[in-house]
């Protein structure tokens, strides 16, 4: 084994973070972001990308500054993962091909419904009730159309990534809902502790925000209807928080081996130090009542990152705003963290730029790094009325000057998925 | 090969196919004399084939009516093959194995309400402020359960509920690729010491107008009536007959699985996943470096597992390929007697190999116009699967003599 300088408390590789890129509702590229997001900037508003009358969520997170041939949430995802991917190649000081491996958390696509609409104003008319395939088939073998196919393949946004930024080899197009991020981060991870590769590029990206997708939240309740004013709407660990908001976004981490990142000169920003991840067989929708898997994930990324809970120093808050969400993740900090909770600084990003859904682990470890970079805490905003059930130090508001060098992320999806990243600083 | 305790082997199986549910109608499938031609569902989709589903009891592997009801058969069919490679594995009721077992399934998304999507199209022929209609009736038409039935993670997510497998839980997508991606990662993290024992698999439903139309968007379908796979022609569609499939395999280190005493059915040697261009040969010089995997292996004691969609172009390069790279060797398209399995077959190209190898089974030809008898059973034997887009994949596997 080389250097011990260059491995962790199990002899593995230690994982440097060399490169970032992110794009949210608050705009593109890391430095914007950043100002916005500590100066408690909401990317919030009224959603214009399609009518929403009659809709009880009218307001969202949505990216609609980056140009995309056709809309549809294919063409978005890849558009937003294609900036951020080379501003964090950019930032890597890496040229040319990638050569290795690509980890991509991207959304489920299904066709847009005006590609629907489309086909049925060039299919046959209904012969029954209910043929609509059957016509759009019709149609299909008579005029053949190989966007329709490429626009709702789930492999697409992997593809143009691969050939444009030369990863190597088949790139995983993963999902895991809300946790998406985090698990492309891990699945990055784990290759290069392999030994399989020196460097890993991970990318999270969602732009699948459309009439459909937001009703169908709606109609599982999942979302705030406080819809004005919009920026005011998300207020995690707020005693009125009602629902996320559903929102866009992208980010992109290059992780490498900390030996390959200092052979070759590259600034650490930061380090990836461990991992963790539980399934929760409860619900589909719902976390176990004690967050036992909660727990148990948190507590598998501490020790995989071979540190105690002490060592945390600030929490980057799954913080969704939805009533579950923040008292399930209230009480699974504490019973991990304890007594200390209530000094350690968490906020929820989520406040400024929603839920952005299948990007948000991703989107939020960079901002998790960025914290220790600057020595600056990201605050909750709109936390003017705190549950009473909730203790806890939630950065309320304002940005902190405030150097931490160990920092926590969750992510908690639908389907029990559950992922928990440890960053610091500095390797040891 | 010599044996080690970080050596991926495979020791739970559970397929189901248009042959039947569990391993037993696939073992008679791979030792009988001659093959039949398989089930195929000719009427349903007109002028589209596709093989379906067999009969299944959800109840043996989902017990709870109400875990029923909350899928639609995507993931009902995932959830039940994965129950039975469980089950196959002596794993079902091991609730400590569950809890720890890491989880890896190639989804795509769940079925479309194909009645609330011709209403809304229907309606909307008659109107011109269609986004407004969209509104109105997804709000009052759509089931709420349903968006949980269709999103590609909540297959994982009910087998998590169902059979209590909460190590770990990650979803691959992006078709075929999916399921290459699944197993090599999972083969990898045991191989490193990451993971012990992981289930791994997809399923899918061919007998559904919603992906039909999607494949149909490149004319890749094959029409008509069933051909055998290597004599599809563009005569007849693009030449792909879907199948409706549920493919999951137990892999374990084997200091595992002889620490248990776990049956095992085959050793996994390698696998590896790749894509890119397939213009000027590129496509063959791809799968001729991932047939270097396979090297050492005696073709006459080989049997190769070909996964080819019966896509008519790369159906027919692919079978170049194998034939130059593995002269000798006993070449199976299982595709052409299951249908192509989308995300499910490679893992089902995997467990097919698995049975085979255990079994001694000297397998039929599936279509004699191109595959030879079987001279004697493999102790070697090769799987690939070539998307029918994108992705490409291969993995080796040995008799655990």
């Amino acid at each position: 084994m080389s250097d011990n300088r260059f491995t962790d408390h199990l002899g593995r590789p230690i994982i440097a973070v060399t490169g970032m890129g992110v794009i949210t509702s608050l705009g593109q590229g890391l430095q914007d972001n950043w100002a916005a997001l500590t100066s408690g900037t909401s990317g919030i508003h009224k959603i214009t990308r399609f009518p929403t009358e009659g809709l009880s969520t009218r307001i969202s997170g949505t990216v609609d500054f980056i140009d995309v041939p056709v809309e549809n949430a294919v063409e978005r995802s890849y558009a937003f993962a294609r900036e951020t991917t080379a501003e964090a190649i950019a930032q890597a000081g890496l040229s040319g091909d990638f050569e290795g491996p690509l980890f991509l958390a991207a959304p489920p696509v299904e066709p847009e419904w005006s590609a629907r609409f489309a086909l049925a104003d060039r299919a046959p008319p209904s012969q029954v009730e209910g043929d609509a395939y059957d016509r759009f088939l019709t149609a299909m073998r008579q005029r053949p159309d190989p966007a329709f196919l490429e626009a709702v393949q789930f492999g697409s946004i992997s593809e143009r990534l691969s050939d444009r930024f030369g990863t190597r080899g088949l790139p995983v197009t993963l999902s895991t809902a809300c946790a998406s991020g985090a698990t492309a981060i891990q699945l990055g991870v784990e290759a290069i502790r392999q030994g399989r590769t020196d460097r890993s590029l991970v990318v999270a990206t969602d732009g699948s925000v459309s009439a459909e997708a937001l009703i169908r939240f709606s109609l599982l309740s999942a979302l705030s209807t406080q819809n004005d004013p919009p920026e005011k709407a998300s207020k995690p660990f707020s005693k009125d928080r009602d629902g996320f908001v559903i929102a866009e976004g992208a980010a992109t981490l290059v992780l490498e081996s900390l030996e390959s990142a200092v052979a070759r000169g590259a600034k650490v920003l930061g380090i990836l130090k461990g991992c963790g991840e539980k399934a929760d067989h409860f619900h589909r929708t719902r976390s176990s009542p004690d967050g036992g898997p909660a727990i148990a994930t948190i507590r598998a990324a501490l020790e995989d990152a071979g540190m105690d809970e002490t060592a945390i120093g600030y929490i980057n808050a799954h913080g969704t705003s939805t009533p579950e969400n923040d008292k399930m993740e209230y009480g699974s900090m504490l019973a991990v963290f304890g007594e200390r909770l209530k000094d350690i600084p968490v906020s929820s990003n989520k406040s400024m730029i929603g839920h952005t859904l299948t990007a948000a682990g991703a989107v939020e470890a960079v901002f998790s790094i960025q914290t220790m970079l600057t020595g600056t805490l990201p605050p909750t905003i709109n936390y003017v009325n705190p549950d009473p059930t909730i203790v806890l130090d939630v950065v309320p508001n304002q940005k902190r000057d405030q150097q931490v060098r160990a920092v926590l992320s969750n992510s908690f999806g639908f389907g029990g998925q559950n992922a928990s990243l440890v960053m610091t600083l500095e390797p040891a | 090969m010599s044996k080690s305790d970080n050596d991926v082997v495979i020791t739970g199986v559970g397929i189901v196919t248009c042959h039947g549910v569990g391993k037993e109608p696939h073992i008679a499938l791979l030792s009988a004399a001659d093959v039949e031609p398989p089930k195929v569902e000719t009427e349903r989709f007109k002028p589209y084939p596709v093989h379906p589903m067999p009969e299944i009891d959800w109840s043996q592997q989902i017990a709870k009516r109400g875990d029923q009801r909350q899928m639609e058969n995507w993931q009902r069919l995932g959830v039940f093959a994965a129950g039975l490679a469980l089950d196959d594995a002596g794993l079902k009721d091991n609730a400590e194995a569950c809890a720890t077992m890491d989880m890896i399934v190639a989804a795509g998304g769940g079925e479309r309400d194909i009645k609330v999507d011709s209403l809304i199209v229907d309606e909307a022929l008659k109107r011109n402020d269609r986004e407004t209609l969209l509104n109105e009736k997804l709000t009052t038409e759509l089931r709420p359960t349903l968006f949980l039935a269709q999103l590609s993670n909540l297959l994982a997510g009910n087998i998590s509920i169902v059979h209590k497998v909460t190590g770990s839980s990650r979803t691959f997508m992006g078709e075929e690729a999916a399921g290459i991606s699944a197993v090599e990662t999972a083969y990898h993290r045991i191989r490193s010491g990451q993971s012990t024992h992981s289930l791994v698999g997809g399923a899918f439903v061919a007998e559904r107008a919603d992906i039909i139309l999607l494949v149909e968007g490149i004319r890749a379908h094959a029409t008509g009536s069933w051909h055998p796979l290597w004599q599809r022609s563009a005569d007849n569609g693009g030449g792909m007959i879907m199948g409706s499939v549920g493919a999951f395999l137990v892999l374990e280190s084997r200091a595992n699985a002889e620490a248990r005493g776990a049956h095992i059915y085959a050793t996994i040697d390698a696998v590896e996943g790749d894509r890119g261009s397939r213009d000027d040969g590129k496509l063959e010089q791809r799968l001729e470096r991932l047939s270097m995997l396979a090297l050492d292996a005696d073709p006459a004691q080989t049997l190769v597992f070909s996964g080819a969609s019966g896509l008519v172009d790369p159906t027919a390069r692919e079978r170049d390929v194998i034939q130059k790279t593995f002269p000798g060797a006993t070449l199976r398209g299982y595709g052409g007697v299951t249908g192509h399995g989308m995300e499910a077959q490679f893992p089902l190209g995997l467990a097919l190999a698995a049975l085979a190898l255990d079994g001694d089974l000297r397998v039929p030809s599936f279509d004699s116009s191109l595959e030879q008898p079987m001279p004697a059973p493999a102790n070697r034997a090769v799987v690939t699967t070539v998307g029918y887009t994108r992705g490409e994949g291969l993995a080796v596997l040995s008799l655990n003599a």
